[in-house]
């Protein structure tokens, strides 16, 4: 009961990882425009977006934890805390010159790809249910494409491609975050069954 | 011979001078995004006010009134310009090609 009255709405949440995400996607495409070599000039940078996945995907285990509307929710929330610790620490890796071969950038796509499938199988109503509902099969179907990114980056680190595609993923992702609504129409459709939108 | 090296500094100075512009640009780049970022921001505060519930906070709980969207959009576009891009842009400027 406590719980419930301190509880933010899902909405919050989603903006406040948004936030996340624009900071991350800021970050990437930076280090895109001038370069990996320059953005490793000062050591600390290099531990800047990956400590910030990290610091996520530690961030995600309290959703995991308190937002309990379903099993596949508490599932998606877990893999999601899961593939961003994975992430972050195989990129921390990397920065830190720990892990030296290129195919740790997998993981980010293994990240991708799994964050995408996660919103895809834990939402199960259609695209115009509500927006939400829109908004989680957009965030699944851009994940899962964008997960090429990191894959071409692992095989083909230099690639300018790559990298901007990385880095825009994130700022698209907080976009449709920030879009989100626990309860509004979406072009004008909303189900009955969705509730009554809230404000 | 004197004719060749002008012509080889001549190009030097080209391709030092196309670099230069090369860094200038992506310097320009690196401290545009944040104030890019503030300004979607604001855009967004000035079509969708109500998104901001500090302008009628009557009757607002505490969660409502911490999540602002858009001044998070603005504030991280300024904390970027303000943190991170001098030192990318000066970086750029001075450091490998």
């Amino acid at each position: 009961m406590i719980l419930a009255g301190i509880k933010p709405q899902a909405e919050f949440v989603h903006w406040w990882f948004a936030t996340g995400f624009l900071i991350l996607g800021l970050l990437l495409v930076s280090e895109a425009v001038v370069g990996h070599d320059v953005w490793a000039m000062r050591p600390w940078r290099r531990y800047l977006w990956p400590s910030f996945a990290f610091l996520m995907g530690v961030l995600m285990f309290p959703v995991m934890t308190f937002f309990t509307n379903s099993t596949i929710h508490m599932i998606a929330h877990g893999s999601w805390a899961q593939v961003l610790l994975l992430t972050g620490g195989a990129e921390l890796g990397l920065a830190r010159g720990k892990l030296h071969s290129q195919y740790w950038r997998l993981c980010s796509a293994l990240g991708l790809a799994v964050s995408g499938a996660a919103f895809l199988v834990h939402e199960q109503n259609g695209w115009l249910f509500a927006r939400a509902a829109f908004l989680h099969h957009l965030a699944g179907w851009t994940l899962l494409v964008a997960a090429l990114f990191p894959l071409l980056q692992a095989f083909r680190p230099r690639s300018l491609t790559a990298a901007y595609g990385f880095g825009f993923t994130f700022l698209v992702l907080a976009v449709i975050l920030y879009s989100d609504r626990d309860i509004a129409p979406i072009f004008g459709h909303l189900s009955y069954y969705a509730g009554v939108p809230h404000r | 011979m004197s004719a060749d090296i002008a012509h080889k500094l001549e190009r030097n100075l080209e391709i030092h001078d196309a670099a230069a512009r090369g860094r200038l640009r992506r310097a320009r780049i690196v401290l545009t995004l944040g104030p890019l970022t503030s300004a979607v921001g604001v855009g967004w505060a000035v079509l969708q006010p109500w998104r901001l519930t500090l302008l009628h906070p009557h009757g607002q709980g505490f969660y409502w009134l911490f999540a602002e969207p858009p001044l998070y959009v603005a504030l991280v576009g300024v904390l970027f310009r303000w943190l991170l891009a001098p030192g990318i842009a000066a970086d750029v400027l001075e450091g490998p090609e």
